[in-house]
Parts: C-alpha cells; structure tokens; sequence
C-alpha cells in the first residue's frame, strides 16, 4: 500500500544497529563472566571490588543521564528562549511537533557563530532543543526546519538513554581499570603470603578491563554513527524535504571546515550530541572509526535513498 | 512509537484521524447559542508539502477534484497558498450556512491525501467564525491528536486567551478539545480568517 512503501524503514540500517547494540550486550556479558571467572579462581573479596566498579560505574550513568540537559546547556552556554524572543523558531518547533505528535520541548539559543544545534534530556517531556545564532544567520527556513527535525527525531528514538546505556559498559571497564592500577601502585592489600596472587589477580582484570573498553568504545562510536543516520532519515521524512536537510548538511560541515582548529577543539567533548561533528578536517583517515557522525558523503547518500522513496509513485 | 522502534530509531509516521471532524457542525450550534460565534463559511486545511513530483501531481488532482464539487453547487474556487513555514493552506469558501457541506469538502482533502500515501504531511484544518462584535475566532482540528483547540487571535500577533478557554467551556462536551494546553500552537495569519 502507498503509505508503507513512502515511509518504510530502511532495513538495512535497522539491521546493522541491531548488530551493534548485539554485540555490546556479547561484550558486556563476556566481560562479567571473566570478571566472575578470575575472581573464582582468586580470592573471593575481590568481588567487592568489581561491585563497586558497577555502583560507580552505573551512578555516573544514571547521573549523567538525569543532568544531560542542564550540563549541555551550560557548557554551550545557551539560555531558553520564549516565543516571543524567538517567533520564527517557536514556529517552526510547534508545527514539527503537533505533525509528529511530540510534545514541545523547552527551546534555547547559544549565542556562538559555529553553526550547529542539538537537543537533549532523559526523556520527551524533559527535552532541550538547542540552536547557535551562527546556524539562525547561516540557514534559510527550510533548511532550519530539517535540522531541528533532525534533533527531534534523536529525541524520538531516545537516544540519550540508549547511547547512555550503550557506555555504560565503557565507563564500568574505565572505573575497574582505574581500580586495578591503583590497588596495584599502592599494593597495600595481601602483604607477604598472598601477595603474588593478588597481583596477577589485579593484572588480569586490567587487562580485561582495557580490551572491553577498547571494544566497547568502537562500536559504541559505529552505534553513534547509526543512531545519526536513524536521526536523519526520520527527520527528513517528518519534513518532506530531504534536499532542505542536504543542503543544511553540506553548508554545516563546509563552515565548520573553515573554523581554526583551536575553537574545534573547544566544542568537541560535545560532539556526540551536535547536529555535525566539531572536527577539523585534517587527519580525517583514521579517525573515522572513532567519529560520532557518519562521513558527510554517506549521509547526504542516505538521505538521497529517501529522496527517492518520497518521489516514488504511489 | 513501539519500544523496539525507539530502540532501532526507527519512526513510525504518524497517520491522522480524520472522522472527528464531523462534530463540528453540531458544535457550532451549541457554540453559537453558548458565545454568539457563527461560522464564516471559510475552512481551510494545512499540510506540509513533500518535495517531488509524486506529491505535486496529488495536490493537483486533489485541487481539481475540490473545484470541480464545490463549482456544481456554486462555490467558490479552492484558493492554494502558501505560508512563511512553507505549508500550504487550501482553503474552501462557502455559503456561511453550509457548514455541513464545508466539512465534508475538508474530509474530502484529508482523505484524497491519506489514499495517495501523504497522510502523516497533514497538520491541522481550520474552520473561522466571528461574532457580532467581528472578534474572530477558528477551530483548529490537530490530525496526529483528534482534538480541536480555539484560536482567537486579535491585532498583530495577540491572542485572546480568555476568550479561548470561554470557547472550551461551553463547547467542551461537543468537541474533544486537546488538554495539553502547550500543544495549542498560534496560526498566525492563517488564511480564511
């Protein structure tokens, strides 16, 4: 029937998402069994510590999940807005929002010339939007509208809590890494009788604990570049006008190429949550399985594929 | 929105509810005894267009379709505009009796749009009144929702807020209005009003 055809899902990239959050719960659950293991074959107490690494571990989660919003806005620097502060924006927010059938989020400006935005909060009713004053000078209305699209369909698919819980693993190995260097620097524990043992017991787990971070943190960055590509079809999709959003990605990335790498540097521990990354575009080879974001190409490539579902015949 | 669907970043569009709309003539009546508002005869309905040929060619049909029903009973032509958003107001003007006929002219739109696939583009109809004291009045049908809100909007770009939630009071049993009061967007400069 038309309407499932126009505004189908892309399989593919529901596939591979499903792989990704597939292979971080393989790793996550390989990880507490030889965590379980080297503590059986060990001492028994050094559970207490892999627990603590959980609690800690999952407080900063939950934590930094609860807080996203509040540390987002003010490390952007951004202050709400009203509607009448910001009519056209509010606007175009509104009409967004009753065709998606969302409710509203709270919406704010950072006033800085990188152009950019992104929308955060735990949840849809505890949502930010966030525009830079140099994207409302650089983009016309339409091409505005497909960016804010854009973040709203991140807040539609939840992403801060999915991503949130996808590192979680990640800051677990981290905090047990930590654990283990330091109780092994300090080696208060075990003097004389079971010293040699507590040591191979806190190597091992380091050593664990760095190969699961390091797995972890790839396909946490794979599963970030999916969740972008997730965030631009919807949004192109909602709008009717992928070549809007087209063209706000190449005027995006192009300005952002010609920013000093100095005040790149600045705004990249936000990446993963900005519409286009902060990055220069030096360099670019390697990096590309540690990017948050999709390589530009391949996104305006995806959201040609919706181009032409759009136009299809019914 | 499914949960796997959050979770897989898949969304789901979502369609419109059309029949609600049909209220509204019997609404009026208790909004008129109730407020003294009469309906102007003017409905329009707004969506936002698909870029392609696919959708150009439905809106063309569709427009032709509404022209050629409303011209048999000697109505006017549809008016197609478009707003500073980039949605596109048709709007139908008739006799400001036939409320009736005007609701079904808009039904026809939404239905033409969602048989061709386009029903998740529809954002809301819009039927105007004015009372006496030519204070002017809409009811704003919200598709994705199936409620209405009131909108009365005065000199540049105010609204009468008291007058809106007067309006829900008395025609609150007829109408299922939207209670999430943030969700009762201005439609500044609507056409039709």
């Amino acid at each position: 029937m038309a309407a499932r055809t126009r505004y189908a899902p892309d399989r593919g990239l529901t596939a591979r998402m499903t792989a990704t959050m597939f292979l971080l719960g393989l790793v996550f659950v390989a990880f507490i069994a030889a965590i379980i293991g080297i503590g059986a074959a060990s001492h028994a107490s050094d559970a207490v510590i892999v627990l603590f690494a959980v609690f800690l571990g999952g407080g900063a989660a939950i934590g930094s999940l609860f807080y996203s919003d509040k540390i987002a806005l003010r490390t952007a620097g951004a202050k709400e807005v009203t509607p009448q502060q910001a009519p056209e924006l509010h606007g175009i927010v509104d009409r967004l929002c009753a065709l998606a059938d969302m409710p509203k989020p709270r919406v704010a400006i950072a006033n800085t010339d990188m152009p950019n935005a992104f929308a955060t909060g735990r949840n849809a009713d505890k949502a930010v939007l966030c525009v830079t004053t140099g994207l409302l000078r650089r983009l016309n209305p339409d091409e505005l509208e497909g960016v804010i699209s854009h973040e709203m369909s991140h807040v539609a698919h939840k992403d801060v809590q999915v991503m949130t819980i996808a590192s979680f693993l990640a800051i677990m190995a981290a905090v047990l890494i930590r654990i283990a260097f330091y109780s092994e620097l300090f080696g208060g524990r075990g003097r004389g009788r079971g010293n040699q043992n507590v040591f191979v017991v806190m190597a091992a787990i380091m050593l664990v604990s760095i190969v699961v971070y390091a797995i972890s943190f790839l396909l946490i960055r794979l599963l970030s570049r999916y969740r972008e590509l997730a965030a631009d079809r919807s949004g192109a999709l909602l709008t009717g006008q992928p070549s809007a959003l087209k063209s706000a990605l190449v005027k995006v990335s192009g300005e952002i190429a010609r920013i000093p790498s100095k005040d790149l540097r600045a705004a990249e521990p936000l990446n993963a949550f900005f519409f286009a990354p902060a990055l220069s575009l030096q360099g670019a080879s390697l990096s590309r399985i540690f990017s948050t974001h999709p390589p530009l190409e391949r996104r305006l490539e995806e959201l040609d594929k919706v181009q032409r579902q759009l136009g299809g015949a019914s | 929105m499914g949960f796997l669907d959050t979770l897989l970043g898949r969304t789901k569009p979502v369609q419109p509810k059309l029949d609600d709309l049909f209220a509204l003539p019997s609404a009026a009546i208790t909004l008129e005894a109730g407020a003294g508002f009469k309906p102007t005869g003017s409905g329009s309905v707004c969506f936002r267009p698909v870029e392609g040929r696919s959708f150009a060619d439905v809106q063309k049909d569709v427009t032709e379709l509404l022209n050629v029903s409303s011209g048999q009973e000697g109505g006017l032509p549809i008016e197609v505009t478009k707003d500073n958003y980039g949605f596109t107001w048709l709007v139908s003007s008739r006799m400001s009796d036939q409320l009736d006929a005007l609701v079904t002219d808009l039904h026809a739109v939404n239905t033409a749009l969602v048989d061709n696939g386009f029903g998740p583009q529809l954002l809301c109809t819009l039927v105007a009144f004015r009372d006496d004291e030519e204070r002017r009045l809409a009811h704003v049908y919200l598709f994705k929702r199936g409620t209405f809100y009131p909108f009365a909007p005065t000199t540049g770009e105010h609204r009468d807020n008291a007058l809106e939630l007067q309006v829900k009071g008395v025609v609150g049993d007829d109408l299922k209005f939207e209670p999430d009061l943030g969700r009762w967007f201005p439609v500044w400069g609507a056409p039709g009003m």
